[in-house]
């Protein structure tokens, strides 16, 4: 039996996984330290 | 630990901290992830099959990490009621469940080659299932409390009774590690224990650099969520404030 289409799915599913997250967590921390940002400014 | 309950404090060490353990990480990690693919030889027995070692180990490692972390917060919670530990334990729980179900599968692509099947209901496996859906259930309960507290209030948006379920589930981490030692189980034993590895040197080494890259990566990726809930929180009390401002005059 190929391991490497074994092999090529777990690598393929962390690093999916592993980005997304760190997409998701980059953008939210963005998105909500700039609205702060925003409102401290506007005060 | 309390010089930190200040969140002013707190995200004076987290914003350097950041990126230095985001792309500290990243970069053992992709080190780790080409050595065990492209430098360590293919094993006597599992052959090629054995590199999924260098991210399934990591991941597991997290998952149960990650609910350890849990059970530390809510009892710092509970017991100082320091104020973000709540914030801590609710930046953990996405993470730790998508390593948790991470594990679950790089497991089950594993045993496919190596036990000729993709899942069997034993010690080991089931119990990690059962800490995917205690992952589950934590996430469900802190945003219901997080939801109902209004935002941060005084415990992070992290209710009593979260806390105690984060406490209770951790119950399940000594039934995974010790899952394969107490039932017969296709996953096979500790291999790497206090008193030493029983994997081959040749074959071990990359490990130690996606374990220690995805903890950091883990690191920065807890900070950057915990950095998201004080910012909203902070939104939604100036909000707040400006609406009673608004109805005053």
């Amino acid at each position: 039996m190929n391991h490497w289409p074994f092999i090529i799915a777990a690598y393929a599913i962390t690093l999916a996984g592993a980005g997304a997250m760190s997409w998701a967590s980059w953008r939210a921390m963005r998105s909500a330290e700039t609205r702060a940002d925003a409102l401290r400014r506007d005060r | 630990m309390h010089a930190f309950a200040n969140p002013a404090r707190f995200l004076g060490l987290a914003r350097p901290l950041t990126p230095w353990l985001f792309w500290g990480g990243v970069a053992l990690i992709v080190a780790g992830c080409l050595c065990g693919l492209l430098v360590t030889p293919a094993d006597y027995l599992q052959g090629e099959s054995v590199r999924i070692l260098y991210i399934h180990v990591p991941a597991a490692w997290l998952g149960m990490g990650g609910w350890t972390a849990l059970a530390v917060a809510a009892l710092v919670q509970m017991v100082w009621r320091h104020p973000l530990a709540g914030v801590a334990g609710r930046a953990i729980a996405v993470p730790g469940a998508l390593f948790t179900a991470i594990c679950l599968a790089t497991g089950s692509i594993w045993g496919r080659p190596t036990w000729g099947t993709w899942w069997e209901w034993d010690g080991r496996m089931t119990s990690m299932l059962v800490l995917l859906f205690l992952y589950f259930g934590y996430i469900a309960l802190s945003r219901a409390s997080a939801d109902q507290a209004g935002g941060m209030g005084d415990n992070g948006g992290v209710s009593r009774v979260t806390a105690i379920f984060a406490l209770v589930g951790a119950i399940n981490l000594p039934i995974i590690n010790r899952s394969v030692v107490w039932w017969n189980s296709l996953h096979q034993g500790p291999s790497i224990t206090m008193r030493g590895s029983t994997i081959d040197m040749a074959i071990l080494w990359p490990l130690g650099l996606t374990v220690l890259g995805f903890s950091l990566w883990f690191g920065a990726i807890v900070l950057m969520r915990m950095r998201t809930i004080l910012a909203e929180n902070k939104v939604e009390a100036r909000m707040a404030r400006m609406a009673r401002e608004g109805g005053v005059q």
